[in-house]
């Protein structure tokens, strides 16, 4: 059985392109095979923060448009046997993109035995969005607690709901999951940002993940490595539970409380 | 939370957040999947409405709830303080 998964947002830089890329790296080290598809077409990004930039030879609209085979096309991951980037192209125009052209690379994909497809879906709420969401199974929407974000996904939960192939054939619904990311307890703790529990109220999902705000994913993205492989990396223990949650297992929420404080800092505001 | 956050006055601005946002989703919830008609019927409740009272937009709530087999329409206008009704008719005529 093949999972299909959509990395999705509505909202642009929220962080789905980090989240799909470590999430798809995270199921490949517990030994899934991943495909892990860039639907940003004009905007590639993914093969940067996988780090296979270089390698790209052709890409996910040579593919559908019969320029190349799939095998061509799949980059397989230097450090995970069972992952695969398909790059999104630099140039054609979004049009290239069709839901015959994605069912039939999706096809191809469960043919091989993929476990997962990883769907990172581009901004928006127009054609390129709507077709990474289409065939999903399953969709983790990526939030940021701050108030546009959450209405836009807030949106997205909408199309999850009507314009997915499941809803149109009430094939049941598409499961979905909030992973809340750029997550600050401090400013939580002031009462400067939404909580988990704020958002998670609002949108009324389960949370799948609670990433904390680093600079390790900055540094990640200079060095083309997926932020879940920094071991040492609050950002990659809280994906690996992610990842966790998502093949089923339950664990507490880390990284959500404030680091304790000492005596001054409580008392004249830290 | 500091000493000095103790005296401060405004909430702090995370709840006003959390507010705004319960307000907006539940309001685009009640119109998504509904007759595409709302948003314009509410567009044009708004303009008959000011020809008699000056209401801001958002005095206009309007929700659509599904119960068994029925819809129904529900609408509320919050009318300002006496001393902000001031004159619809007279604007609306220009
Ligand atoms: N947990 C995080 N902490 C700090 N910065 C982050 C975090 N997640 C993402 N970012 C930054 O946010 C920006 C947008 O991330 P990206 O994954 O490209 O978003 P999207 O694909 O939604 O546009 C990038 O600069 C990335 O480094
Ligand atoms: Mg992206």
């Amino acid at each position: 059985m093949t999972e299909i998964i959509v990395v999705t947002s509505g909202k642009g830089g929220v962080g789905k392109t980090t989240t799909s890329a470590s999430i798809a790296c995270g199921l490949a080290q517990r030994g899934k095979r991943v495909a892990v598809i860039d639907f940003d077409i004009g905007l590639r990004n993914l093969d940067l923060i996988m780090g296979c930039e270089r390698r790209v030879v052709y890409d996910f609209v040579n593919v559908i448009q019969g320029d190349c085979t799939l095998k061509q096309a799949l980059i397989k991951d230097k450090r995970q046997e069972t992952l695969f980037v398909l790059a999104a192209s630099q140039t054609r125009d979004k049009d290239a993109l069709t839901p015959e052209g994605v069912r039939r690379v999706l096809d191809e994909l469960i043919a091989d035995g993929f476990d997962f497809i990883v769907c990172d879906s581009p901004a928006g709420i127009e054609k390129g969005a709507h077709l990474a969401m289409y065939y999903a199974d399953r969709a983790i929407v990526v939030v940021n607690p701050e108030v546009s974000s959450v209405r836009d996904s807030d949106r997205i939960l909408g199309l999850l709901a009507s314009k997915t192939h499941r809803a149109e054939q009430g094939n049941g619904d598409v499961q979905e999951h909030l992973l809340l990311t750029r997550y600050s307890p401090q400013r939580v703790g002031k009462g400067e940002m939404l909580s988990v529990e704020d958002v998670k109220e609002i949108l009324g999902l389960d949370v799948v993940g609670v990433i904390p705000e680093s600079v390790d994913v900055l540094s990640a993205s200079n060095a083309g490595t997926p932020v879940i492989l920094n071991e040492d990396s609050t950002v990659a223990q809280a994906y690996e539970d992610a990842v966790a949650r998502l093949l089923g297992e339950t664990l507490p929420l880390r990284f959500v409380e404030e680091p304790k404080k000492g005596f001054f800092a409580r008392v004249f505001g830290g | 939370m500091g000493l000095l956050a103790l005296f401060r006055r405004t909430p702090p601005s995370a709840s006003v957040a959390k507010e705004r946002l319960r307000i907006i989703v539940a309001q685009e919830r009640s119109a998504r999947g509904g007759p595409d008609y709302l948003p314009l019927l509410r567009r044009e409740l708004l303009e008959v409405i000011r020809k008699y009272v000056n209401v801001d937009p958002d005095a206009i709530q309007i929700n659509l709830d599904r119960e068994e087999g029925q819809e129904v329409l529900e609408f509320s206008v919050a009318l300002p303080e006496k001393a902000a009704r001031q004159p619809g008719r007279k604007s609306s005529r220009q």
